[in-house]
C-alpha cells in the first residue's frame, strides 16, 4: 500500500540528488540548470502527492503552473546561455565575472 | 493472483529506483547529452509515479512538455555550444566531499521530518478526482483559477518574446538579399533609355577614310 511518506521521501531524495549537483557542477552552467529543473521535478512530485492525499485539486492546479513557469524559465535561461557562450565562448561559471558580483 | 497493493507497492519502488538513479546519472556524467537524456528518464520515471498517484493530465503535460520541448530544447543547445568537457570538470572532484555532505545532511533532516509525521500513516483512500483526472483539473483550472491560467499564458507569451529578442542578432558585413528593396525596384532607375541616331558620321568618317585613299 503506497502512502503519502513514500512520495515525500521519493520527492526529498530526488530534491538533496539536486542540491548536490549544484555544489559539485560548479563550472557548468548547463548542468546547473538542469539541478534547477530536477528541483522543481521534486517540489511538483509533493504537490501531486499532497493534492491526492489531501483530496484537493489546487496542488495539481499548481503543478500545472510551476510547470508553465519551469519551461519559460528554462527557455530564457538556454537563450541567455547561448548569448553568454557566443560573446564569451565559455560556459564555465568561473570565468563568467565580468559584473564583479 | 497478485494482490494489487502490493504491485501498486513494487511498481513505486521500481520507478522511483530508476527515478534516483538517473537523478544521479544527471549530476555525475561527464558528456552533457549524457545528462540531459538521463534527465528525459528521470522526467518519465516521475511521470510513471504520477500514473500512480492517478494524476493522470499531469503526468501526460510532464511527458508532452518536459520530454518533448524542455528536454529537446536542453539537447539543442547542448549539441550546439562546443564545450570543453575537461576544463568544465576541473572543479568535480574539489567539491564532491561538501556537495555529497550537504546533500547528506539535508536528507537526513527532512527524512527526519517526514518520519516524525509519519506517524499517523495516510493510505491511498479514494479518487477524489471520480473518473476523469482532466475533468476534474479542467473545471478547477477554467472557474476558480481563470486569472492565474491567464496570467500563465501571457508568461508563456513573454517568456517566447524574451528568448527571441535575446538570441537575435544583426551581423554586421554580412552581404545579403533585401528582397523589399528588390520588388520596390523601378527600372526607370537603373536603365537610361538614350535617343540617338544610328550613326555618327562627324566621329568615324575621318578614322576609317584616309587608309582606303592611300591604296589606289
Amino acid at each position: 500500500m503506497i502512502t503519502l511518506s513514500h512520495f515525500i521521501v521519493l520527492g526529498a531524495i530526488l530534491f538533496c540528488i539536486a542540491v548536490a549537483g549544484l555544489f559539485i557542477n560548479r563550472k557548468n552552467v548547463i548542468v546547473l540548470l538542469m539541478a534547477i529543473e530536477l528541483m522543481l521535478l521534486a517540489v511538483n512530485i509533493n504537490f501531486v502527492a499532497f493534492s491526492r492525499f489531501g483530496h484537493d485539486v489546487a496542488g495539481q492546479v499548481f503543478v500545472f503552473f510551476i510547470l508553465t513557469v519551469a519551461a519559460a524559465e528554462s527557455a530564457i535561461g538556454l537563450a541567455i546561455l547561448v548569448l553568454l557562450f557566443r560573446n564569451r565562448s565559455t560556459v564555465n561559471v568561473a570565468e563568467i565575472d565580468s559584473m564583479k558580483g | 493472483m497478485i494482490d494489487p497493493n502490493l504491485f501498486q507497492l513494487v511498481c513505486f519502488y521500481a520507478f522511483g529506483a530508476v527515478a534516483v538513479l538517473s537523478a544521479l546519472a544527471v549530476i555525475s556524467l561527464r558528456n552533457s547529452v549524457h545528462a540531459v537524456l538521463a534527465l528525459v528518464l528521470t522526467f518519465f520515471s516521475t511521470a510513471c509515479i504520477w500514473m500512480l498517484a492517478e494524476a493522470e493530465f499531469l503526468a501526460i503535460a510532464l511527458i508532452v512538455v518536459y520530454v518533448g520541448a524542455v528536454m529537446v530544447l536542453f539537447l539543442f543547445v547542448v549539441m550546439m555550444l562546443d564545450i570543453d568537457q575537461e576544463k568544465i570538470r576541473e572543479g568535480f572532484v574539489k567539491f564532491l566531499p561538501v556537495g555529497v555532505v550537504v546533500a547528506v545532511v539535508m536528507l537526513v533532516e527532512m527524512l527526519a521530518l517526514i518520519g516524525v509525521r509519519a506517524m499517523h500513516a495516510q493510505t491511498l483512500g479514494a479518487n477524489p478526482a471520480g473518473d476523469s483526472n482532466t475533468a476534474w483539473l479542467g473545471k478547477a483550472l477554467y472557474t476558480q483559477y481563470l486569472l492565474p491560467f491567464e496570467i500563465a499564458a501571457l508568461i508563456l507569451t513573454v517568456g517566447v518574446i524574451a528568448a527571441v529578442a535575446l538570441t537575435l542578432r544583426e551581423r554586421r558585413g554580412v552581404k545579403r538579399q533585401q528582397p523589399s528593396e528588390q520588388v520596390a525596384i523601378n527600372p526607370r532607375d537603373r536603365v537610361r533609355l538614350v535617343k540617338m541616331a544610328a550613326e555618327r558620321p562627324d566621329d568615324a568618317e575621318p578614322a576609317a577614310l584616309p587608309a582606303q585613299e592611300a591604296k589606289p
